[in-house]
């Protein structure tokens, strides 16, 4: 079957926001329990515990990262070379602390060492804090434009500095993204052990959860208020061959927020992010974390989304050369690959979750450190 | 113009990242289906020890599995980061097989790694195996995808270049997937991955056989080892011949250096054993040639030539001065000059576009290049021979070597004398290195041998670098060797540890170390 280019284009920018969910919430919840994991776990036993709990999952869900990050290379190769060589120190960052996570989980608990054990603790923090702070990060600073250029050859050249990266509207993203998994690991833990680790943690979701809301609503205040948007004056017809440098680009103020004005029903989003937050918080309160996972989980969709949405049809916007910013139209791959890749995720996707939910729910229960004692193969 | 150093520096840093995760990948292709095999031995005849071999055997193999995930995270960032030109210049057919591995196999394999270690207690024996067995084949799928994607950049196939969109795009999908050279690496490098268990478990297994502990539990993992291992070593040897013949049909610059011709041969051409190389002169001394061989390994016949690297360089010439006509017609085009009369002349030189791109690493205009850039340029169009020749044939010779050593183990196990060849348990024990050495020499010799191209003929290595500084190389780069080194002491020690501890590390009180606390404490 031959689907439209220009509808391909679409169902591209959808595929990689579900990939990129899929990451959030579920490789975002490990790292948001490594996050949490040298204050809530008091004790060996403790930290055993939270890391039991996300020990036969960790794996496979940070392949929803490199999915997300291959897809991005096959479907919008422009994005890709663009933006992992213009936050090149960013993203070596984000590698490196990624680095602590597969000998953390893997090497903590080989020995009895409790120095050893420890100092993995603050590995495993460290390879969920930097990038849960990061990748909100990198949202904030697609929000204000990323200084970079495409040359006639298409060759891209990012002109910035790594610490201009880190300005208070991007830092104030990566709060949001840092507290919003913090909160997503606390409601996982809440939701997977028993004891008074599971007490505790109900402190750590509320607070965190808070801080999310107040800094996702700072944001959008000064989002609405301070921050200029882009606005496409002409373009090539949507389903020509991609070209980034065929479009006139303005800036315009509240641009990031036309799709909202046009299409009201999107609000449902940033909507969503408020109140998956709310909800997760009175969930675990009612120690319902069941349902504080699944809010917890809404929530983060609606995060994302509304960034997505904000930008849309944008997906890297230049500061600097505006004419280099890069679109759902034309940083594209071809017609056909676009088409293969789209079986590929069609036909696999359904395949992944169907047996990722099996392994979940034949490691499912909740976990005390007594039942994890007895247990003969545990991290 | 790009800064030089930090195209050096990007090299080095590709190849050490490169090479440093093909340690892993190796033991972790070859033990994956090691475990499935104790694991089927296991369930079928309800034996304990063949339980804790695949606990032991699997434990050594986790320490390994962290590192392959953690070094694999480099390479998925790594084109991206470092290769943005080749990303967008190649990413619309280089970027499928990779994402598709994501999808189709590194799911597979990372969501039941997991249960493997984890579900003893929450699987019964059968659904346990199955998860090994989807380990298994999701590390081999995701070996697939990988070397179609490299095979890809040695011989890019299923692919056009598409002034429009300035980058190479897809043309078939099946083409490329089906690629030969793509299959016959698949092939070779797996079963070089099935050797490396292979060399591992007998190596190890060989140490408590020498120091008389556990001997039940090593004599199996022996045969399991030494069968396994002789089947997979024969089959990299004749796919290794395999992928010779496949080379002297897409990559003869590759078969000339191996082999030191810089003159073509009359066939059957004589294979260079030991010879030593001129890059300046253009010439090699030969000291020990074997008659016909190296006509037979790349034509298949006694008849047709193999071309030396001078022809090579002829050839090349011609190719990089119609180059410059494609990028000539490319630049009218970009400019928006698309008449009929200058896409006909780009569509009649393009093929030799890439070999115009080599010129970009003397001046901008490279329609109007000098002679004496186009010298140089067919200079740097075939690769260094010297590294290439010897790298080579060490390779070689470790896979004959372990030839040996297989072959030795699989005839003494079957004839159940193994216990007594004290000779032949230290060698495989000091054998150890090995599959490595052969590993890693041999992608050295499939890069390398690729140059001066990241894509074969398509595009120049010193172009698809990102445009990035020396100074975000030092830092990425010192960061890398530092994190690795750490990272590789840390594995090794835990390696030892646990290899010496042997299964007594399982914690079950049946093996050599718990029975005799009492006495060695």
């Amino acid at each position: 079957m031959i689907i439209d280019y220009e509808i391909l284009k679409l169902i591209w920018w959808v595929f990689v926001g579900v990939l990129l969910i899929g990451f959030a919430i579920t490789d975002g919840m490990d790292m948001g329990v490594g996050n949490l994991l040298p204050f809530v776990g008091k004790t060996d036993d403790e930290r055993r515990l939270m890391i039991n709990t996300v020990g036969p999952h960790w794996d496979g869900n940070q392949v929803w990262l490199i999915t997300a990050g291959g897809a991005i290379f096959a479907a919008w190769p422009a994005v890709y070379a663009a933006a992992f060589s213009g936050f090149y120190v960013a993203m070596l960052l984000v590698l490196f602390a990624l680095f602590f996570r597969p000998v953390g989980f893997d090497y903590r608990s080989k020995l009895g060492d409790a120095r050893w054990r420890n100092a993995w603790d603050w590995g495993l923090f460290v390879g969920g804090a930097v990038p849960s702070l990061v990748f909100g990060v990198a949202f904030g600073n697609l929000l204000l434009g990323v200084p970079f250029h495409l040359d006639e050859l298409l060759r891209p050249y990012y002109t910035g500095s790594f610490f201009a990266l880190l300005n208070p509207f991007a830092l104030l993203a990566g709060v949001v993204s840092f507290s919003l998994l913090t909160m997503h690991g606390g409601i996982w833990i809440q939701m997977r052990t028993s004891g008074v680790l599971t007490e505790r943690v109900k402190g750590w979701i509320l607070w965190t959860g808070i801080a999310s809301m107040l800094a996702f609503a700072a944001a959008g205040i000064w989002l609405v208020m301070g921050i200029d948007g882009l606005t496409i004056v002409s373009q090539p017809a949507l389903d020509a061959l991609p070209n980034p440098l065929a479009k006139t680009v303005e800036v315009m103020p509240g641009a990031w927020l036309a799709n909202y004005a046009e299409y009201p029903l999107t609000m449902i989003f940033p909507a969503l992010g408020f109140a998956g937050v709310i909800l997760t918080i009175l969930m675990s309160r009612a120690d319902r974390p069941g349902w504080g996972f699944v809010t917890s989980s809404l929530a983060i969709t609606g995060v994302i989304m509304t960034a997505g949405i904000s930008l849309f049809p944008f997906v890297m916007p230049s500061s600097t050369d505006l004419g280099s910013s890069l679109t759902v139209w034309d940083a594209p791959s071809s017609h056909l690959t676009l088409t293969v890749m789209f079986w590929a995720v069609v036909i696999f996707l359904p395949i992944v979750i169907g047996y990722t939910i099996w392994n979940y729910r034949k490691m499912w229960g909740r976990l005390s450190i007594e039942e994890m004692q007895e247990r003969t193969s545990a991290y | 113009m790009l800064d030089p150093t930090m195209i050096d520096l990007s090299r080095w840093q590709f190849a050490i990242t490169a090479l440093y995760h093909f340690i892993f990948v190796p033991l972790t292709l070859g033990m994956t289906w090691i475990l499935v095999i104790m694991e089927s031995v296991y369930v079928m005849t309800g034996k304990e020890i063949y339980r804790d071999m695949t606990k032991f055997w699997g434990k050594l193999f986790g320490i390994n599995f962290a590192l392959g995930v953690t070094t694999g995270l480099t390479m998925e960032f790594q084109f991206g980061t470092n290769w943005s030109y080749y990303s967008h210049y190649v990413g619309d057919v280089f970027g499928a097989p990779l994402a598709i591995e994501g999808l189709m196999a590194f799911f597979l394999e990372s969501t039941f790694i997991g249960m493997f270690f984890l579900g003893w207690e929450r699987l019964s024996k059968r659904q346990h195996l199955l998860v090994t067995f989807l380990t298994a084949l999701g590390t081999n799928l995701s070996a697939l995808w990988i070397l179609v994607a490299n095979g890809w950049m040695q011989n890019p196939v299923g692919s056009e270049f598409s002034y429009e969109t300035m980058r190479m795009e897809m043309t078939s999908f099946v083409d490329l997937v089906l690629n030969p050279v793509a299959q016959v690496k698949f092939i070779h490098t797996a079963a070089a991955g099935y050797v490396t268990g292979s060399m591992f478990v007998l190596g190890i297994a060989s140490y408590y056989l020498l120091k008389g502990r556990d001997v039940a539990f090593a004599k199996r993992s022996i045969s399991v080892a030494a069968g396994f291992g002789l089947a997979s070593i024969l089959s990299v040897i004749v796919l290794g011949d395999e992928a010779g013949y496949e080379l002297g049909d897409v990559q003869k610059a590759k078969l000339a250096a191996i082999e030191a011709e810089w003159e073509t041969q009359e066939p059957p051409a004589g294979f260079n054993l030991i010879a030593f190389s001129d890059q300046e002169a253009e010439e090699t001394t030969e000291v020990v040639k074997l008659p016909y061989l190296l006509g037979l390994i790349a034509t298949r016949s006694t008849t047709e030539e193999v071309k030396g690297l001078k022809d090579i360089m002829h050839d090349n010439e011609a190719r990089i001065r119609s180059g410059m006509v494609a990028y000539e017609y490319l630049q009218r085009l970009r400019k928006g000059e698309v008449t009929e009369g200058n896409k006909a002349m780009f569509e009649e030189h393009k093929d030799d576009l890439g070999y115009g791109l080599l010129l970009k690493a003397y001046t901008d205009d490279v329609p109007n290049a000098t002679d004496e850039m186009v010298a140089q340029a067919v200079k740097a169009s075939i690769p260094q021979v010297a590294p290439l020749f010897w790298t080579f044939r060490i390779m070689v010779a470790c896979g004959f070597t372990m030839l040996f050593i297989l072959g030795a183990a699989f005839y003494y196990n079957a004839r159940r004398v193994i216990e007594q060849k004290r000779w032949l348990l230290r060698l495989a024990l000091f054998s150890i290195p090995l599959p490595w050495i052969a590993c890693e020499t041999g992608w050295f010799v499939a890069e390398f041998g690729r140059q001066p191209w990241a894509i074969g003929e398509v595009l120049p290595t010193f172009l698809a670098t990102s445009s990035l500084t020396p100074g975000d190389l030092i830092f990425s780069l010192s960061g890398f060797i530092g994190f690795y080194t750490f990272l590789l002491v840390i594995e090794v020690w835990l390696m030892f540890h646990f290899a010496r501890k042997g299964p007594s590390s399982l914690g079950t009180g049946r093996y050599y170390l718990e029975k005799n606390a009492g006495a060695t404490a």
